[in-house]
């Protein structure tokens, strides 16, 4: 009964905050100036396969042309300890690995060594990738595994951020993201560590456009 | 938070400078920060035109702000967001404990954010009971040393290794004299990734907010807001008014700047956009006006409101990297803290406008053009009308306004100078003049450029 009177309160003034800041702000924003045209921003369509690569290996992944699924798999046997918790949201991975569950407890993927999901598209011109939680399996996946791979399509790396919006567009996501190589920071002497509180690595596999994935 | 605010920008930078090889060490490493800087803006082609679109959208922004604001509330709602407004820190402050207060949630992790700092927000939290934690490292390691950020991007930028491997010592047990960093990084992540996985409760900032779509977005690189977010049960996220951006293709523009002017990265590792909470989680943001509206109010400094802290313009200053961030005494150090912070507080902050060389580096760095050098200037001009600036400057101002008023005082001054350094220069320079700390004067020349024109022209 406290509380609910405690909230009652608050719900008046913060009314009456609202119709302040917005009473200042309308009386002290300045003549309107227009938006600017930005449709003139696209990036070069060549050679993204290669560029793609190039930065992502830059910025501290590795990235693997791959032919088909069993190409794939060979090199996450060869790369990983597949002995240890692996997870994935790929059907074709199912066999071998354990599907996302989206509705468990999050914390409960706390152990994961490994987490293989596949992203919508990935931009040539800084490394990342976009996933909605949708392709995440849970919000949790790509941040909390110790080491993350993601499959792409070829034929879905774009030049820049710009046409990734576009591709985007609107979206009815309820979590998205792009990420663009292993979790990593400076803020001990600027020296470069890879792993701070997200994954220590990023393997990025791009699918041959024949045996596309999806 | 803990530190002195009684002193000035020059009694904390003299602090700083006593150590000269760490003075050194810091300006080099801010200074290869903004080499680095350089060297990505130089890769795109159109980089300035993509600055000046920035610094339109913001304009735009700035001067559309109410009706941003209420299709952004619209938005956030639909998302089923639950929107909350304060005016003051201390509203900001009292929101968040009432929310956690609500689901009896004690203990908060909290990603970088500016905002909080400013409010003072972990403070309020904790004399009320509730434990923060700050999980980017940099914060991290400033929170158990009890300082605040010396910088918006590298809050410890300021710290040598040996410390942190101290602090590390007294707080997380690791070994006596470990300081490399990639140790020391790991011990902290296991000590976090625990925080990450007990707290209900999770604060982040917010770099962009998106008024077409009622989503916003939270750039890290070390994953710490997603760890904290998608663990918790409570999630808020607290926001400057200034924070908006009308639509989400403007994003394109914004990261591809923002990474690469902070530190020369072509885009942060995360770029997390948070649109509804997750099943059985709630989702709370706050607008926080704290100043804004004020500043929106002042034509000369309106622009400061376009910032979206990269800390460039920090990186690039002279005077940043020769007296640290925590000589400031403020949140947001360096220029662009310098020109913020008198909108706050004039009186307590007349001296920040004074802590720049006017170079301009500043502005021409700063990825939404704000004319930060200029408004540094206009500062100062507004302190001293206001009565802020201390006796010795203004008195340094009259007696300069002066000399210049008339040429016979000028000349007259001028051989009295050259005079006075020739003849007996322990008149000026001695431990009472603060220009000769660190400093000397050049040998003063015999005669002024007007007494060598005369000789001249009698000879000619």
């Amino acid at each position: 009964m406290k509380n609910g009177i405690i909230r009652k309160k608050r719900k008046i003034n913060s009314m009456t905050t609202r119709e302040k800041i917005l009473g200042a702000v309308l009386k002290n924003q300045p003549a309107t100036t227009a938006l600017p045209d930005i449709t003139m921003f696209r990036g070069d369509n060549n050679d993204l396969v290669k560029k793609y690569m190039d930065v992502f290996k830059t910025i501290g992944g590795t990235a693997f042309l791959v032919e088909d699924i069993e190409a794939m798999k060979t090199l996450i046997n060869e790369s990983f300890d597949t002995a240890k918790r692996t997870v994935t949201t790929l059907p074709g991975l199912s066999e071998s690995f354990e599907l996302i569950s989206a509705t468990a407890d999050p914390h409960t993927y706390d152990d994961v060594e490994l987490a293989i999901i596949k992203a919508h598209f990935s931009v040539a011109e800084n490394g990342a990738v976009w996933l909605t939680e949708e392709v995440m399996g849970q919000r949790i996946i790509p941040y909390i595994c110790q080491h993350l791979a993601v499959v792409i399509n070829a034929d879905d790396i774009i030049p820049t951020l710009h046409e990734a919006y576009e591709k985007v567009g609107a979206g009815d996501y309820g979590f998205g993201g792009f990420i663009g190589g292993p979790s990593k920071t400076a803020d001990i002497e600027q020296a470069l560590v890879l792993g701070a509180h997200g994954p220590l690595t990023m393997t990025v596999f791009i699918m041959n456009n024949q045996h596309a994935l999806f | 938070m803990s530190q002195a605010k009684t002193k000035d920008h020059a009694t904390l930078a003299g602090a700083f400078i006593k150590d000269e090889e760490r003075v050194d060490w810091h300006d080099g490493a801010l200074w290869y920060i903004r080499e680095k800087r350089d060297i990505a803006s130089k890769q795109i082609p159109e980089w300035e035109d993509l600055r000046e679109a920035a610094s339109q959208i913001k304009s735009h922004v700035i001067s559309n702000l109410h009706e941003y604001l209420l299709q952004f509330e619209e938005n956030l709602k639909k998302n089923g967001i639950i929107v909350h407004w304060a005016d003051s820190a201390e509203e900001h402050n009292e929101i968040v404990y009432s929310i956690l207060k609500a689901k009896e949630i004690n203990q908060m992790v909290k990603s970088k954010s500016m905002l909080t700092e400013e409010c003072g927000l972990n403070e309020y939290l904790e004399e009320r009971g509730i434990e923060v934690v700050n999980s980017d490292l940099g914060e991290y390691i400033q929170q158990i040393d009890n300082e605040p950020p010396s910088h918006i991007v590298l809050p410890c930028i300021h710290k040598r290794k040996e410390e942190i491997g101290e602090l590390f010592h007294e707080h997380l047990g690791t070994e006596k004299g470990l300081s490399d960093p990639t140790l020391l990084t790991r011990v902290a992540r296991k000590h976090l990734r625990n925080i990450f996985l007990t707290r209900r409760g999770a604060l982040t900032g917010v770099n962009f907010a998106v008024a077409e779509t009622g989503e916003y977005v939270v750039c890290t690189n070390e994953g710490n807001a997603d760890m904290g977010a998608h663990l918790s049960e409570v999630q808020i996220a607290s926001m400057g008014l200034e924070k908006l951006i009308p639509q989400k293709n403007h994003l394109g523009i914004f990261l591809r700047l923002l990474a690469r002017s902070a530190t020369g990265q072509p885009i942060t590792i995360y770029s997390s956009h948070y649109r509804k909470p997750r099943k059985g989680q709630e989702m709370h943001l706050i607008l926080v006006d704290a100043g804004r509206t004020r500043q929106l109010g002042r034509a000369d400094f309106r622009d400061s409101l376009k910032c979206i802290k990269c800390g460039a313009c920090m990186n690039t200053c002279p005077v940043y990297r020769k007296s640290g961030g925590l000589s400031y005494h403020n949140t947001i150090t360096g220029p662009i803290g310098a020109i913020l912070a008198p909108n706050l507080d004039m009186r307590k902050h007349a001296d920040l406008p004074y802590a720049s060389t006017l170079c301009g580096s500043c502005s021409n760095v700063c990825p939404v053009k704000i004319n930060i050098h200029e408004q540094l200037y206009k500062w100062r001009q507004e302190i001293v009308k206001e009565g802020y600036a201390t006796k010795a400057k203004s008195l340094g101002m009259k007696t300069m306004a002066w000399t210049l008023s008339s040429p016979g005082k000028f000349t007259t001054a001028g051989k009295a100078g050259r005079w006075f350094l020739d003849k007996v220069p322990f008149v000026v320079n001695n431990k009472f003049n603060p220009w000769y700390k660190q400093r000397d004067m050049p040998e003063a020349p015999k005669e002024s450029f007007e007494e060598w024109y005369n000789k001249k022209e009698k000879k000619d």
